[in-house]
């Protein structure tokens, strides 16, 4: 490739790259796969599963690369500012996200659910009362909301320790303690693991003995959007998490340099702060 | 700078002029320039205040593309100009910070006023509840003179006309079978809500208009100051006949407005059914395409074929050639999340029993049954 | 501005054509900021082609009341699409590519800061754009909802929904990507002495629409993703019947829609200084206020959504609220307007087309922000509201406004593109047709709109006839007019004039310092600014 020469120069500009055109490709076909799924028809499934399977190929080839070209030393100082502005504004985006959902729950407890219940609408929902939670004015079912107190508080200490374990991580990599680094490391992805299950057997409970499930109204529908996306967050998180394992262990990372390693650390912070606002605005108040 | 003024000040009369010019001229012409005739004391002033801001945005606009136009003109670089070299000056961005702040205060001040009366409706006369149907509005007055009085209100434009194969009447599309009657200088008080999607009520000359949101109560109110018929649209996209559900309301005077109500009261009371007719297959039949062609056909299709796949035909359908109670249900029930409203609340028993035998007996559909009165009764929960 | 080492820009052309693929690959697989520049322009002025066909299908269905030529649920199709491709496939794409080209040779940048994940922003857009064509062909055909998706509309419809769902979904991560990249490269690579405070106004007005991106691209993606949940997996974000609301909706949407539209015009505002400061000769009047009045813009845009929901019914103080706070936005706006033609005064103007395409601009765009003004005042927006007013106001914001300011920038960046001169006399003609046809198609909307003719609506009632035909007859014209500037980038790429370095008198910038057309690599060694 025609990078070599760049390197000496201030900024490391990548060559050309087939990459980017394999991950149009993977959520090319991860979309009409979804399109079909939801839609029953077609081969839905099997796109879908071809979408996810060239998308990870594509993260494997991309970020291989990208790993490759770090390890090389390729990236300087100012290459390092880059990854850092892309990182905030990134995350930022997430918050900005997440702020969709969290700004719909916020619409339906305070304006939609007591309009409802109000003596405008009761010309159209004359029995209906504004309480929270609530599945809406039209839900007959009987079913019962989150309780904090369980499964959900221990969740918020998992993650809670879990960013003091990846602290310690970083710690241990900043003076060079490989193996504080690595048991940092290991025990973040625990604990963030045992997070993840705990929150599927809460799904499983409150879909099987709660009959809570999505279509539970205003309720239903808010409480899985928002921990649901939280989720699948630390998921990704996870599974980021697993990959910095991978490399601490074959000996990447200096402690001048491993802003992989700090990307990582920023986004399990930042879906960490979300557990906390979740976990007061959903589960306890 | 100062020689300049004179030059602005007069392009910007003879620009003010020019627009006083069309808006008389917009008084007389055949086709409008300007808002319809206001019929409410807050139509008119909606209707000043719009030429308020016309006014203030038409000289704003000629002082600036007057400096503008004149700098155009006059520093060319082909009359030999060369430029200065100026960039800055706080004193100037201050003062252009600062007046349009003030001539925003100013204008906002008689708006904000404006819009308090409008949204004030508080002690109405008459209280109309317009339900918005995917393509039609349903009316039911629910308080004061004519309580009790509910009707259907659908476009009444021949579908010729539409499709260029009749001459179009002079109300085309903003014409309906049943118009909304009111009395005039009377505080009338509509409620908007819908069944299906969001429509909007809407009136120009009451400067009336209001989103109907399924599953919420919306409300506005209007006081006509004359007698008259005034007609409006539906102003929120909602599906494919949008364009085909005008709203008409005639304002007529006191005395007018309690005959019509009789007249309303009597036809409520006739329409009462007779619940132990007998009908026939033919009969049953006949009154059933009439509703159909009222109520179905919009979606349907007059032959039955739909149009799928957003609307399933019926012709061969294996819910309208299949069990009763199925068919009934889809038509007193409808189908949540699909364009298929429940019919249960807009027809009577025996319409819904004429158009089931209708669509069962039609078109390819041939099941020789016939669907009675009493059956839908019982199926109504 | 002074560039101690200019000369030194373009010394390392050296390697560019190495080991780089050739023909289609080269396309496909790069990471050079003018190359996905370039594409990001061509594939903006095709997706303007298929919008405008839209366009002009919609105003031939409605050169005279009846149904002649679609179907009412096509129309509402063509409508939705029409918008859709328009803002999303049209004008925010070309503002892109202009950024991609333009940033890093303004600033002194060698390139993008991250040169794959620009290619991808760019390689997003094409399958996007196909999920919104496409969904034309499918069972129940493309979504009818409008640009503005407003459920339960949305609900009702057939898999063309979704699939507009995923391109936008698709979209968003292009444009916030495209974005992140755009932030970076300003905040992060610009050359020694290059403070912000001396950034062109161009890179400025990026830096903030990049921001604005970011901010409310995600908040659609949210929007977006509770309709597909309420299609498909039963929750009841818009439906009463569980607690929700369709209002709701409106106001998701809203918080991203209208900071959109300040994304789609605040680029604009960047070409146009700078086509004016160097037509004029004349530096720009009150940079450091054209840097304050974009931020104000940017940060108010957030607080104003629901002045496109005051016939919904909210509350009156919500109501209040709202109007007050959108007026607001006109002055800052103001003072841009203001500022331009004080770069103007006593300058030394010349006429060549990107000037007359930036005044063509200032003088409609004003039009459009007063119809905007009195669309902001509540209580005349109850009659105005989803009528043909808000149209023209849009399309006076939005053609004379964005569109017109991107031919600004296409015809005083298109020598230093390609190295060479376009057609002056044709694209004079281009302008003048341009001018006099949008005023002819969309000037006449106003009345329509206050006459009370309704938006989104095949056919019509007889009184609208006169304004519509000339509006359709203006939109021919209008559309028939662009095939000037097809010709025009075409012949000046192929057989144009040799352009110097610095085709524009009273043009300044790093920009003019490499020569025309800009070489494969530039900056490789960074100018200092002194
Ligand atoms: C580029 C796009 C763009 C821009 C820049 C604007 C700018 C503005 N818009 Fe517009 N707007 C749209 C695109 C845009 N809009 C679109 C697409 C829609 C419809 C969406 C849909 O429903 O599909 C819409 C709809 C819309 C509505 C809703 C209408 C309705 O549906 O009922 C409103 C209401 O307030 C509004 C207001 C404004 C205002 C106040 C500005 C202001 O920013 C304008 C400010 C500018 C000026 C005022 C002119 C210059 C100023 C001076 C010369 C200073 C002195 C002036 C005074 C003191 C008066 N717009
Ligand atoms: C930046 C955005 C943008 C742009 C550039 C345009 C450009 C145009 N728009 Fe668009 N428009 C919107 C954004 C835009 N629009 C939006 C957001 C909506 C709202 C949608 C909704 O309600 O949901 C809308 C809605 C809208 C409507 C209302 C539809 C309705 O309510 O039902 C109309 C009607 O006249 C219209 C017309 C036009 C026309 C004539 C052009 C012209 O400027 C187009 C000119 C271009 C061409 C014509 C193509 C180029 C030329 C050729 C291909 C050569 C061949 C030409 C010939 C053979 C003549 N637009
Ligand atoms: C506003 C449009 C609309 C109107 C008006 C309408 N329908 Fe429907 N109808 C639909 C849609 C959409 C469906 C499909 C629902 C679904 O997805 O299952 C449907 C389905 C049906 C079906 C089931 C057909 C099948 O095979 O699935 C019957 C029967 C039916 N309608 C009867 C009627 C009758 C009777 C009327 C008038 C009294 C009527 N419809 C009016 C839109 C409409
Ligand atoms: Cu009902 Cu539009
Ligand atoms: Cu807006």
């Amino acid at each position: 490739m025609s990078t070599e020469h760049h390197q000496e120069s201030y900024y490391y500009v990548p060559g050309p790259s087939a990459w980017p055109l394999v991950g149009s490709l993977a959520l090319f076909l991860l979309a009409i796969g979804a399109v079909m799924v939801m839609n029953k028809t077609g081969p839905g499934t099997l796109t879908l599963l071809a979408g996810f399977a060239v998308l990870f190929y594509m993260m494997y080839g991309w970020f291989g690369k990208v790993i490759g070209e770090s390890e090389s030393g390729a990236y300087n100082k100012r290459v390092d500012g880059s990854f850092r502005w892309a990182m905030g504004w990134f995350i930022f985006s997430e918050v900005m996200f997440f702020a969709a959902f969290f700004g719909a729950l916020y619409y339906l407890r305070t304006i939609s659910v007591p309009d409802l219940a109000s003596a405008d609408n009761a010309l159209l929902w004359p029995d209906f009362k504004s309480v929270w939670p609530s599945a809406g004015p039209d839900f007959k079912e009987e079913w019962e909301a989150m309780k904090p107190w369980g499964i959900p508080a221990i969740n918020t200490l998992l993650l809670l320790t879990s960013g003091v374990t990846l602290t310690w991580a970083h710690w241990g990599l900043m003076k060079g303690n490989r193996t504080q680094l690595k048991a940092g490391l290991f025990l973040t992805v625990l604990l963030g693991s045992v997070f993840l299950g705990f929150q599927f057997y809460e799904y499983g409970h409150a879909y099987h003995e709660m009959n809570l499930t999505l279509a539970t109204g205003a309720y239903g529908s808010t409480f899985y959007m928002l921990t649901g996306f939280h989720g699948f967050h630390v998921t990704v998180g996870t599974i980021m998490l697993i990959v910095m394992l991978g490399r601490s262990m074959k000996g990447h990372f200096t402690a001048e340099h491993h802003f992989a390693f700090e990307a990582v650390a920023w986004y399990w912070h930042f879906v960490d702060v979300v557990w906390l606002f979740l976990f007061v605005v959903v589960y306890w108040l | 700078m100062c020689i300049k003024k004179t030059g602005v000040r007069a392009a910007a009369l003879w620009a003010s002029g020019a627009i006083l010019a069309t808006v008389t001229a917009s008084a007389q012409a055949g086709y409008q320039l300007n808002f319809q005739e206001p019929a409410t004391k807050l139509a008119r002033e909606v209707y000043d205040l719009h030429m308020m801001m016309m006014y203030i945005c038409g000289v704003i606009f000629v002082g600036v593309f007057g400096v503008m136009f004149y700098s155009v003109f006059k520093h060319r670089k082909s009359s030999g100009r060369t430029a200065a070299t100026f960039h800055e000056n706080t004193t100037v961005e201050l003062i252009w910070t600062i007046i349009p702040t003030i001539i925003l205060i100013v204008m906002v001040w008689p708006v904000t006023k404006a819009l308090i009366a409008m949204r004030d409706t508080s002690s109405a006369d008459i209280t109309i509840k317009a339900t918005g149907y995917q393509w039609k509005w349903g009316y039911d007055y629910i308080k004061g003179e004519g309580e009790g009085i509910k009707f259907m209100s659908m476009l009444s434009t021949p579908r010729e006309q539409v499709e260029g194969r009749a001459p179009k009447g002079e109300h085309y599309l903003l014409e309906v079978d049943n118009n909304v009657v009111v009395p005039v200088g009377k505080k009338i008080r509509i409620l908007t809500t819908a069944e299906d999607v969001i429509h909007a009520w809407y009136v120009p000359a009451f400067a009336v208009k209001q989103d109907a949101i399924p599953g919420f109560i919306r409300d506005t109110s209007f006081r006509a100051d004359r007698e008259g018929i005034f007609r409006g649209q539906c102003a929120e996209l909602c599906g494919k006949d949008h364009g085909f559900m005008p709203i008409v309301v005639e304002v007529v005077s006191a005395e007018k407005y309690s005959a019509w109500v009789a007249e309303q009261k009597a036809r409520l009371s006739v329409a009462a059914e007779d619940p132990n007719k007998v009908w026939s297959l033919d009969e049953l039949k006949q009154h059933g395409e009439a509703v159909y062609t009222k109520n179905c056909a919009a979606c349907h299709q007059a032959t039955g074929k739909g149009l799928p796949p957003a609307f399933p035909a019926l012709d061969g359908s294996k819910i309208a050639t299949g069990s009763k109670e199925v068919h009934l249900d889809i038509v007193l029930n409808g189908k949540a999340g699909t364009a298929m409203q429940s019919f249960g609340k807009q027809l009577s028993d025996t319409d819904i029993a004429a158009v089931l035998t209708y669509e069962r007996n039609s078109w390819g559909n041939k099941t020789g049954d016939m669907v009675l009165p009493a059956e839908v009764k019982a199926a109504r929960k | 501005m002074n560039i101690a080492t200019a000369a030194n820009g373009h010394v390392t052309a050296h390697d560019d054509h190495d080991h780089a693929p050739k023909g289609m690959m080269r396309w496909l697989t790069t990471t050079n900021h003018k190359d996905i520049g370039s594409m990001y322009l061509w594939f903006s002025f095709f997706m303007f082609l298929v919008g405008g066909c839209m366009a002009l299908t919609i105003r031939s269905e409605l050169f005279q009341p009846g149904l002649q030529i679609v179907r009412p649920e096509f129309f509402n199709q063509l409508t939705t699409l029409h918008g859709l491709i328009m803002v999303f496939g049209a004008i925010m794409p070309a503002f892109v590519g202009f950024a991609n080209w333009m940033i890093p040779l303004q600033i002194g940048a060698s390139d993008m800061a991250f040169g794959r994940m620009n290619n991808w922003s760019f390689w997003l857009l094409p399958p996007a754009a196909l999920l919104l064509v496409a969904s034309m062909f499918v069972p129940g055909g493309a979504a009818a909802a409008g640009w503005t998706l407003y459920p339960p509309l949305t609900i009702q419809q057939g898999m063309g929904m979704d699939m507009a769902i995923f391109a936008i979904h698709i979209l968003g991560i292009s444009s916030i990507m495209g974005s992140i990249n755009i932030i970076t490269t300003i905040l992060n690579l610009r050359a020694p002495g290059m403070t912000l405070m001396k950034m062109p106004l161009f890179c400025w007005t990026w830096l903030i629409t990049a921001y604005l991106i970011i901010a409310v691209m995600p908040i659609l993606a949210g929007a977006v993703t509770m309709t597909l949940t309420d299609r498909h997996f039963g929750t009841h974000f818009f439906s009463a019947a569980g607690g929700g609301d369709p209002v709701l909706f409106q106001h998701i949407f809203w918080f991203f829609g209208h900071p959109e539209v300040y994304i789609v015009i605040i680029p604009g505002f960047g070409v146009v200084s700078q086509v004016i400061s160097t037509f004029s000769r004349k530096p720009v009047f009150g940079y450091a206020s054209m840097v304050y009045a974009i931020a104000a813009i940017g940060i108010l845009s957030f607080t104003v959504w629901a002045h496109h929901m005051y016939t919904t019914g909210m509350p009156i103080s919500a109501q209040l609220y709202f109007m007050y706070a959108t007026m607001l936005i006109a002055v800052p706006t103001g003072v841009k307007i203001f500022n331009w033609t004080a770069t103007m005064w006593r300058g030394s103007l010349s006429f060549e087309t990107p000037m007359l395409f930036a005044i063509g601009f200032i003088f409609l765009f004003t039009l459009g922000g007063f119809s905007g003004l009195v669309l902001a005042m509540a209580a005349v927006d109850v009659q105005m509201q989803d009528t043909y007013y808000v149209v023209a106001h849009f399309h006076y914001t939005m053609v004379a406004g964005a569109l017109f300011s991107a031919f600004a920038g296409l015809y005083y960046w298109l020598p230093k593109w390609t190295g060479h001169m376009y057609n002056e006399k044709m694209g004079q003609l281009h302008f003048w047709l341009s001018f006099v046809f949008f005023n002819m198609t969309f000037f006449v909307q106003h009345f329509l709109g206050i006459a009370g003719m309704p938006r989104r609506i095949p056919d019509y009632a007889l009184q609208f006839t006169e304004f519509n035909q000339i509006s359709t007859i203006g939109a021919f014209g209008f559309g028939l007019s662009q095939l000037l500037v097809v010709y025009n980038v075409i012949s000046c790429m192929r057989s144009g004039e040799k352009a110097p370095a610095k085709p524009w008198e009273g043009a300044e910038g790093l920009e003019w310092e490499v020569p025309s057309p800009a070489p494969h690599h530039t900056w490789e060694v960074q100018p200092i600014i002194k």
